[in-house]
This record gives C-alpha cells, structure tokens and sequence, in this order.
C-alpha cells in the first residue's frame, strides 16, 4: 500500500479497501522502521495525524463529500508553520518553538483533509543544496544513505524515495523543490511565484521563495498544487487569478503540436555524462508523443548563480534581522546587567549555523552603501536581462527544458566545506527563481555509471504551470512504458523494511 | 587581491549582531574573497541603460477595509516568548545604567 501513489491510495480509501486512519498508522510504522537511518523527519506528530485521519473517516463514512486528496498522509518541510507543532526551519534558533498559528499553505491541507504526518529536515532556512546544513543532522538520500537528498528540501524528498509519505510540501528559493526531487527520483513542482501563498513561510528570500508540491508522480503533484494554491489576502505577492489548470493537464498528458525549447546554455560541459544521455533520450521520447523540439538560447543565464548569491543573502540579511532573541526562539546571555544588544549577538553566534552566517554577512556587504550598486544593484539588472531572456525563448517554445542537476546525488560531505561548489548543483535551477516562473523536475532515470537518479527539468511562463504538466505526464508516461515500473521501483530496500 | 580585511568583516558581523569569534572571522575573510570575486561577474554586464527589476511581477500596495477581525490572543502572542512578565515580553536592558 505504501508504495502506491496518492491518488491511487485515495481510490482505495474510496472504495473502502482501506480507512485514513489505516493509511496513516502504515506511513507511521514505516516511518519508525527507517526513519533512523533516513533522518528524513524531524518531529512526528503521531496523535495529530491520526486524529486527523479519523476525522476524515468520520466524514467519509457519514456520507460528507471529502476533496481528492482527503485522508492521505503528507510530510512538511519545516520551513513551513503549523499551529502548536515545533517548527525549527532547520535552525538552532527555533529549537523548541511552537507557532501559535497555522501557515495557508497548512491550513488549505487540513480544510482539504489531508494529514500531516509531522515536520522534516532541511538545510536551515532553506539555505543549502544538502540538507547538510541542518542543524539536527543531515538527511540521507534513500538511494544511497552515503549520498545527500537535495536541498534544502532534503528531508521532504528522501520521505518521498523512503516511502515514508505519498506527498510532501517542499519550498523553493533557487531549486529547493526541484533538486531535492532530482536526486531522489521525485516529483517536485515550484508553482509561479505568487501562486501559492507565503503567509507562514518562514522568509529567507522573500522575492524568490515559493512553496510547491512534491511527489512520486506528475499527477499526484498537480492534486496537490491544486489544494494549496490560490489567491491569499494575507500574501501581497499573492496572484488574485484563477488557479492554473494543472490536475486537468496531468491527466491528459497531451503534447501533441507543443514547441519543447532546450536551452542550449543549460547543457553540455560540466554536465555529468549520464545526465546528458538520460535527458537526450527524454528528448527523443517527447517527440515520438508529438512534441517538437526547438533549441533556443538563454546567454545571460550564465550570470544567473551570480545573480542569485547577491540577490538571495541580501534579502536573507534582512529577512533574518527578525531573530533578535525577544520575542520568540531562544535566548542565550541573558545574565545579569546584560544588555539587549549583546543578548541578540551572542543569540545569533550561537543560533546561526555557518552557511547562514555567511550569507547574512555576504548580504550586509552587498546592501552596504558604496558597494550597493556594484553588487546588489547589478544583481538587480541581470534579473532583468535573464527575464528578458525567458521572454525571448518564450516566444520560440511553449515550453523549455533541461538537466534538472549537473550531476545525480553527490556523497555526504564531498562538498561541505566548498560553498562555491556547493552553489554550482543549482545552476539550471535559479533562473526559473530569478524571473518567477513555474519549474518542475521528474526523474528521467539512473545514470549508467552510478545508478543514481537524472532528473528532467520543464520550465513554464508565469502562470501557465498547466504546461509544465501537460509536458510532464507525457514524458512520464512514455518512461514508464519504456521502463514497465516506475522507477521508485527499482531503490534498494531500506533495512527494517517489511 | 584581498577585498575584505578580518576587520571588514568584524565590522559587518557588528552590523549584523552576530557576536563572530576570531577564528570565524579569519575564515570568512577568505571566503568573502572568494565568494566576491565569484558574484563580481554581476557587473560585467550590468550597463546603465538596463533597468533593475526587486520583484518577479509586478509589485503594488494591497489595501483592505480596516475591519476588525480575530487576532492572536495575548496567551498566544507570548507562548513562544523567551522571557515574561505581566502578560508582556521580557527584554534584556535596552539603555545604559550609568545616567
């Protein structure tokens, strides 16, 4: 049962072959089995999620219509705020706290009946490709426990590949949803920004951050999409139109006519061979469905990292001032005649991890003024070139593709002490995030020379995410033709596994 | 060539309130270098006559009728509060003592 899709363990709670109640406690005990060796969650709220289950049972059997993806168990990045359950962001500054409400991301789910089975892992405040920068140990990727999960939302993609939960809510500021689900063999879907709303996403780049769903199939990820997105009065970013017709695309999977425009910069050297190979015959398989494939080209996007690494730390420099040890999270040094300026420093010492100190820093240098306009503000306008990019391949293609990754998943600790390095996983990724635009990944299979996961990334204009779907069951139907199982299938068994 | 001396990036870690010990100093300094020449590539191609863009869309003021509606209750304001007292927040001294 746990290894099915969510919308397949809704029809069978459809026609009672199993309750929410059931569904849950399976993912529960699957959860303690391998969790240990996972480190996918970091809180489990085992009462919570099965009141929840039972509630929707109640209403089920009481003949109450219940949405499409009511009763089914779901796993949430802990980016996200979920009333009186601890929420860390992956951060030491958090320990302990509990919200005192629920984010509209969490409150949708739960009016949409679905349970959420606890909190997981990530790099803190999403700042990270590893999941390695958490402050509670980093998550292993279900693939290989060597080997990282993505990230930041390594935690919400290594449940996913582990079996652990059908969904997952992921957030993505440069390729959060997107690499993670690449590296485990996943589904992850980062809606057009101002799609789903951020009221309750703890900010790191509020430009740039937008949450998203993730999943083991295309269909299963526009199920979500649909639940949570939306127009938010309390998200000014939020987009006042109607919700992109994503479930209606992913279950027809039609692209016959589309223009696939491959981006010519987002490929070749420093692309890791097997990567190329899978993404190539992915290719070939959208045109045999009726696509036609375009090659058009991006020449700013080779800024775009560049870009990003001024534009990201200096809106997180900002964003994170809120953690000042007064009002909420902990509070170190508070002794005596103490003041409060010296409790916020030695607070933020001690609750910031490494990587976000450095970005914190690296921000408060480029919104500096007298280098202001040298590296924020030439940030500023290589967004806009990369926008003017995508605005030119738009009009040659419908949609654009590419590697979702340079490489499958690297080993723990390989690069952890290089953050340039670290920067390039994201390469292909942060131009959707710098011009606002939707970006899916989908596993395209395993690399010959490693067996690890390819990911396939489709890239959309803003608010035509209905695309990226269209695009995506195509593809995904056509490999699992090719494959006869889907490739979640072919994962090495996790010890303790039944 | 050095961008950022140790006591550069003191100075920004005072900006920024994190009380950094030298040792992390030391080390961000030659990140930073690293790091600055990296991001540095911005500039290569940002001519004067491009337009900056802060926001994916289009950006505007979202008003609403001044409508009272349900809000945190003090209890809940305060639950995640590292220090209370009469029903408000705890703060370190804020002003010196010496006046």
């Amino acid at each position: 049962m746990i290894t099915r899709s969510a919308h397949e363990m809704s029809a069978a709670m459809v026609k009672g072959e199993v309750t929410s109640e059931q569904l849950t406690q399976l993912h529960l005990d699957r959860i303690s089995a391998v969790d240990q060796q996972v480190h996918a969650f970091l809180h489990v709220d085992t009462e919570g999620a099965l009141a929840q289950a039972r509630a929707v049972d109640a209403a089920r059997s009481s003949g109450e219509k219940v949405g499409p993806l009511a009763g089914v168990p779901l796993a949430l990045k802990d980016v996200m705020v979920q009333k009186g359950i601890p929420t860390t962001a992956g951060s030491k500054i958090l320990e302990g706290w509990r919200p005192p409400y629920d984010s509209t991301v969490v409150s949708k789910l739960k009016t949409a009946g679905v349970v959420i089975l606890g909190k997981t892992n990530m790099d803190e405040f999403a700042m990270g490709s590893s999941t390695e920068n958490s402050a509670y140990g980093p998550t292993h990727n279900p693939w290989d426990l060597t080997r990282i999960p993505g990230g930041s939302g390594g935690g919400s993609s290594a449940s996913l590949a582990a079996f652990e939960a059908p969904l997952a809510i992921g957030t993505d500021t440069g390729g959060s949803i997107r690499q993670p689900a690449a590296v485990t063999g996943t589904v992850g879907v980062k809606p057009t920004y101002g799609g789903v709303s951020r009221y309750g996403l703890i900010a790191f780049s509020s430009s740039l951050d937008q949450a998203g769903p993730c999943a083991r199939t295309v269909l299963d990820a526009a199920l979500l999409h649909e639940v949570i997105a939306g127009h938010d009065a309390h998200d000014a970013t939020s987009i006042n139109a109607p919700v992109p017709e994503v479930v209606k695309a992913a279950r027809s999977g039609d692209v016959k006519g589309m223009k696939i425009g491959v981006v010519k910069e987002l490929n070749g050297d420093g692309y890791q061979a097997g990567v190329r190979s899978r993404f190539e015959e992915s290719l070939e398989l959208l045109a045999k469905a009726g696509a036609e494939i375009v090659e058009v080209s991006c020449p700013n996007f080779e800024y775009a990292l560049a870009a990003y690494y001024l534009i990201a730390p200096s809106e997180c420099s900002s964003n994170l001032a809120r953690f000042d040890a007064m009002r909420y999270g902990i509070r170190v040094g508070d002794e005596g005649a103490a003041s409060a300026e010296s409790v916020m420093n030695l607070t933020r010492e001690v609750g910031f991890g490494r990587e976000v100190k450095r970005r914190i820093i690296l921000g408060t240098y480029a919104l500096s003024s007298g280098y202001f306009d040298a590296y924020y503000g030439s940030a500023q306008k290589v967004r806009t070139l990369i926008m003017q990019d995508f605005t030119k391949a738009f009009a040659s293609a419908d949609v654009l593709v590419s590697p979702t990754c340079p490489t499958t998943a690297f080993k723990i600790g390989e690069k952890a002490n290089d953050p340039l390095a670290m920067y390039l996983n994201d390469i292909a990724t942060i131009p959707v995030n710098m011009a606002g635009i939707g970006g899916m990944s989908l596993p395209c299979g395993l690399a010959p020379e490693d067996g690890l996961p390819v990911g396939f990334q489709i890239m959309a204009p803003a608010m035509q995410d209905q695309r990226m779907y269209s695009v995506g069951a195509a593809l995904e139907a056509a490999l699992l033709t090719q494959w006869g199982s889907p490739l979640l299938s072919k994962i090495p068994a996790l010890a303790g596994s039944k | 060539m050095s961008q950022l001396s140790r006591s550069d990036v003191a100075n920004l870690a005072r900006l920024a309130r994190i009380d950094m010990t030298d040792a992390e100093l030391d080390h961000l300094a030659t990140e930073m270098d690293v790091i600055l020449a990296a991001v540095a590539r911005v500039q290569e191609v940002a001519t004067p006559e491009i337009a900056p863009t802060s926001h994916p869309i289009p950006i505007h003021n979202v008003t609403r009728p001044d409508v009272v509606s349900a809000s945190l209750t003090p209890e809940a304001a305060l639950s995640g509060a590292p220090a209370q007292e009469d029903n408000r927040f705890r703060v370190p001294q804020i002003l010196g003592e010496e006046a």
